[in-house]
Formats: C-alpha cells, structure tokens, sequence
C-alpha cells in the first residue's frame, strides 16, 4: 500500500488556531501519513521560536465561551461574554484572556502549542515556511525554529499535488 | 488478558492518548500486547479508528467507572 500524504496550509496566528493544524499533523503522522505544514501569513507565528506571541482574543469572536477555569461548579459555568466595546477599552484583556485560556487547557489535560509542536517534528513532519511573508512580515530566518524549510508556493504544489488530504486552516 | 506494556493515557486528552499509543507500540515487537489507560471518551472511537487504519489490532475495549481500557496487539 503506498504511504497515505496530508497536506496543510497554515494561516492564522492565534492560540486557538494554533491547534487544528498541529493535532491534525501529529494525529496523520501517527496514522502513517506523510505530512507536511506550509506555514503562511499570520501562520508564521507557529514556528516562531518564542511561541509567547500566540494569544487568542475573544473581541470579535461571539463564539468563544469566557469561563473561569478555577472555583466550584456554578462560578465555573458563568459566561462572561460582554460587548465588543468594552472589551476593546480593558487594557490587558487579551493577555488575561489568554492566561485564562491557557488554564483551561491544563485542566483538561489536552497538549500545550510548545508540546505538539515539538511531537510533529519527532514524527517527522515537514514544515515548510513562506519566504515571501517572511520577508513582507520583516522576519529574520533567526526568529524561527531549526528544521525549517524555507520556499513557496511552487514548493507547496509539488507536495500538495500527490496528497490524499489537503486542508486550508 | 496477557499484555507486555502499559500506557496510562488517564488525563490526557485528543490527540494525545493516540500520540502516546503509537509511541509505546515502537517500543513492543510485533504481536505483542500494548494494555492502554484512558478517560478521553473521545478515544473510544479513536482507538477504533486508529487500529483501523494501520492495522494493528484492537483485541479489546471496555469501560468501568469513567475510565476505558484497551488492548491492543501490535501488527
């Protein structure tokens, strides 16, 4: 049987959107896929080396419940959604949604963006970062991780065309 | 059941108990018995799946008190 390939084309920055990409790369690695990530746009910000620059940020974002992650039972199921407009006005409010965020997912037991990160890499999964918004974005090649590729969308294709999952996250 | 190693997955959650599982499996020859610990309810249909597509085989799944319990024998 040949070897099943995914690929993914990676484009948002933020915490939340962090993990679709590495649970679906490290998961198809698992299951004996090829796999390989093209990192994009605000995607790049997944294989900075400090990975402190994802946050996630729930102005603008209605679907995002805003509970605590600590006290009992009823204050835990609180939703503290409030307007946009205030939210805009709280200074600090993404990094407390952010550290909040964070909380939940060690409570749940599910992996941190550092973690399964580095579990694509031992599984092999190629990473692949835009030249072209590294240099629109003005990064250094020095403010990614090692074991990166560097090229475009010739090189996405050339991957991309043989694969049997292709997805835009 | 007879098993050659253990993965106490409890706690972890989607990916990782498959992540886990496929790294203990490396560690064990072919035809012996991984015994896995999980409380990820989502893992039942994932070990199912996992077993499915590379051929190893889920001799068994069970479930007491909140926590399930798999037996897997490596291709």
């Amino acid at each position: 049987m040949d070897t099943k390939k995914m690929a993914i084309i990676a484009t948002k920055g933020t915490l939340d959107w962090a993990y679709p990409p590495f649970i679906l790369a490290s998961t198809a690695a698992a299951l004996g896929y090829e796999t390989q990530i093209f990192f994009t746009f605000y995607g790049l910000q997944l294989v900075r080396k400090d990975l402190s620059v994802l946050k996630v940020s729930p102005l603008g974002n209605p679907g995002m419940p805003m509970k605590m992650p600590f006290g009992p039972k009823w204050f835990k199921d609180i939703n503290w959604n409030m307007p946009n407009a205030i939210q805009a006005i709280i200074p600090g409010y993404e990094n407390v949604a952010t550290a909040l965020m964070k909380q939940t997912i060690a409570n749940n037991g599910v992996a941190t963006i550092p973690d399964l990160r580095d579990l694509c890499q031992e599984a092999e999964v190629k990473f692949i970062a835009c030249q072209m918004t590294v240099e629109l974005f003005g990064f250094e090649h020095s403010d990614f991780i090692d074991g990166l590729e560097y090229g475009g969308a010739a090189t996405f294709f050339e991957f991309a065309g043989e694969t049997d999952v292709c997805l835009f996250i | 059941m007879n098993f050659d190693k253990e993965l106490d997955a409890r706690g972890l959650n989607c990916p990782l108990p498959i992540l886990r599982a496929k790294k203990a499996l490396a560690e064990v020859a072919s035809g012996q018995v991984l015994k896995i610990l999980s409380t990820d309810p989502g893992s039942v249909k994932d070990f199912a799946a996992f077993a499915k597509q590379t051929g190893n085989e889920l001799l068994s799944t069970a479930e007491a008190g909140g926590e399930f319990t798999f037996f897997m024998k490596k291709k």
